[in-house]
């Protein structure tokens, strides 16, 4: 028994946020696979109808559907997870800190999603632009993590991994994709590394299971 | 010499989805062109207004910069009725337009890359297949090949022990030849197209014909974009970025006797852009 569909495409940050949210808490899900590229269904008209805004992820589950894909962590978090630390939004301190790195992420999204978009798919946007963006919001990033590091905590949020985790992971993890190294960001690549190290994490194109993790093989 | 050699190869620069959206400016052996559409009646140009020679095959159009071009290798498979075409758009890849190519011929990197997919441990073992230059043809065959796909194609119920063979036709194409899960006597074709933009990065064009009435288009071309992206971030650290052709500069293996094959070939031909050689 499915609780929702997604309709999503392979290759995009955006939708494995979704994905992967939904692999951490357990939840089933059908998957409607949208030809985003080469064939740009997200802008058909039966796609623009669902969703006016042509983007995707899309999410629905019964009459609700969701277009913005921090809604869906949001929308996830509050309806499977019931000890609450995925999405603390009652907390007075960390509810408010959530909501601050969602905003963050769809910078980024904006920023290294696009630069990403333009060196694999040759999007049609200024080049040059995005990436110095992206290299700017992985900078800030880095530095916000620097501090969390400082503070012995491994989240962006309190002591347990939230939404604010996932909505900002992707994007970062991929901006290899772009040409934007880890090399010069030791908290960024710390902190995806405890990203992946999570129990039922999955992957995507570009970001692959921690292969150090798995059991040691028999040494007969 | 290696860019003349080149430069008499038809390449492709669009596909009918891209030029539906307007006008493409692109490059091709490091001359800016433009590609304009309709895709049935297209106009390939450089900077300077020059026109080049234009031809639509296996759902792309090809051009060519040469004065004097080889014609187009032929896929024979890209007639047969019932076969449906599947233009997977394309990919830009930092890496040697060789390298793009000889990646695709590799077997034994499948269940590390596309773990669960193509590959699985511990069946990680090549079996001895056979790789050759075919004289009468030109062209680098490797057949005889098989190894066990946990989901070797969208139309694969399960695991399953696909049969391949490879076939490298231009120095910057290769086409593969795997077990069709649903017609077990039947082949189906999956091939890359290689845009060389320069020696050290390229446009890869993915394209596939199968026997599959039943997958979606957007599942089909996911499935295949999903399978390419993985062999991305590996094809844009390979060191070093161009193919080396002296067999001192890399060590290979048994189970890369394609690779082996496709580098004499290329060798020998003169084909050396995006190679590195004792004389570049």
């Amino acid at each position: 028994m499915s609780d929702f569909t997604l309709y999503t495409y392979v290759l995009s940050a955006s939708c494995y946020k979704v994905r992967l949210m939904a692999a951490l808490l357990g939840v089933p899900y059908d998957s409607v696979a949208v030809n985003f590229y080469p064939g740009f269904e997200h802008r058909s008209e039966a796609m623009l109808a669902l969703n006016p805004s042509g983007t995707l992820p899309i999410l629905r589950a019964g009459d609700l559907v969701l277009t913005e894909t921090q809604a869906m962590l949001g929308w996830l978090a509050t309806n499977h997870d019931r000890t609450g630390r995925w999405y603390p939004a009652a907390d007075p301190v960390l509810g408010p800190q959530v909501l601050q790195w969602l905003g963050f992420a769809a910078r980024l999204t904006g920023s290294a999603g696009l630069a990403r978009l333009h060196a694999i798919l040759d999007w049609p946007v200024d080049g040059e632009a995005v990436r110095k963006a992206a290299l700017k919001d992985l900078r800030e990033l880095e530095l916000l993590l620097t501090d969390r590091v400082l503070a012995g905590r491994t989240w962006l949020v309190g002591d347990h991994p939230t939404i604010a985790d996932i909505a900002c992971f992707p994007h970062a993890a991929l901006s290899p994709d772009a040409g934007l190294e880890h090399d010069g960001f030791p908290a960024i690549r710390n902190w995806l590394y405890a990203v992946r190290s999570l129990p039922g994490f999955v992957t995507m194109p570009g970001i692959h299971e921690l292969l150090e993790l798995r059991e040691p093989a028999d040494p007969q | 010499m290696s860019l003349l050699y080149a430069s008499n190869d038809w390449y492709p620069v669009a596909d009918a989805a891209c030029l539906a959206r307007g006008p493409r400016k692109t490059r091709l052996l490091g001359t800016d062109l433009e590609v304009l559409g309709p895709f049935d009646d297209p106009v390939v140009t450089d900077m300077g207004g020059r026109r080049f020679p234009v031809q639509v095959r296996y759902d792309h159009l090809w051009t060519t910069i040469g004065d004097d071009p080889r014609p187009l290798f032929d896929i024979p498979e890209a007639d047969e009725p019932g076969r449906r075409h599947v233009p997977c758009g394309v990919v830009r890849v930092k890496c040697s337009p060789l390298r793009a190519v000889e990646n695709f011929l590799d077997i034994a990197h499948f269940p590390f890359v596309h773990t669960g997919i193509l590959g699985a441990e511990p069946h990680t073992e090549v079996a001895t297949y056979k790789a050759e230059i075919r004289e009468d043809a030109d062209e680098v065959w490797a057949t005889n090949i098989s190894f066990y796909q946990p989901q070797a194609a969208k139309s694969a119920a399960g695991g399953i022990t696909t049969r391949y063979e490879y076939r490298v036709p231009a120095p910057t194409a290769a086409v593969l030849y795997k077990t069709c899960p649903p017609r077990p006597k039947a082949m189906d074709v999956i091939a890359i197209f290689v845009q060389p933009r320069s020696e050290t990065d390229c446009d890869v064009w993915p394209w596939m014909a199968l026997y599959d009435d039943t997958t979606g288009f957007a599942d089909l071309a996911q499935f295949q974009q999903e399978i390419f992206l993985q062999d991305r971030s590996i094809l844009e650290n390979q060191r070093p970025v161009k193919l080396p052709l002296d067999p001192k500069l890399e060590i290979p293996t048994r189970a890369d006797l394609t690779s082996i094959a496709y580098r004499r070939w290329l060798k020998r031909r003169g084909a050396y852009y995006g190679a590195l050689t004792d004389q570049t």
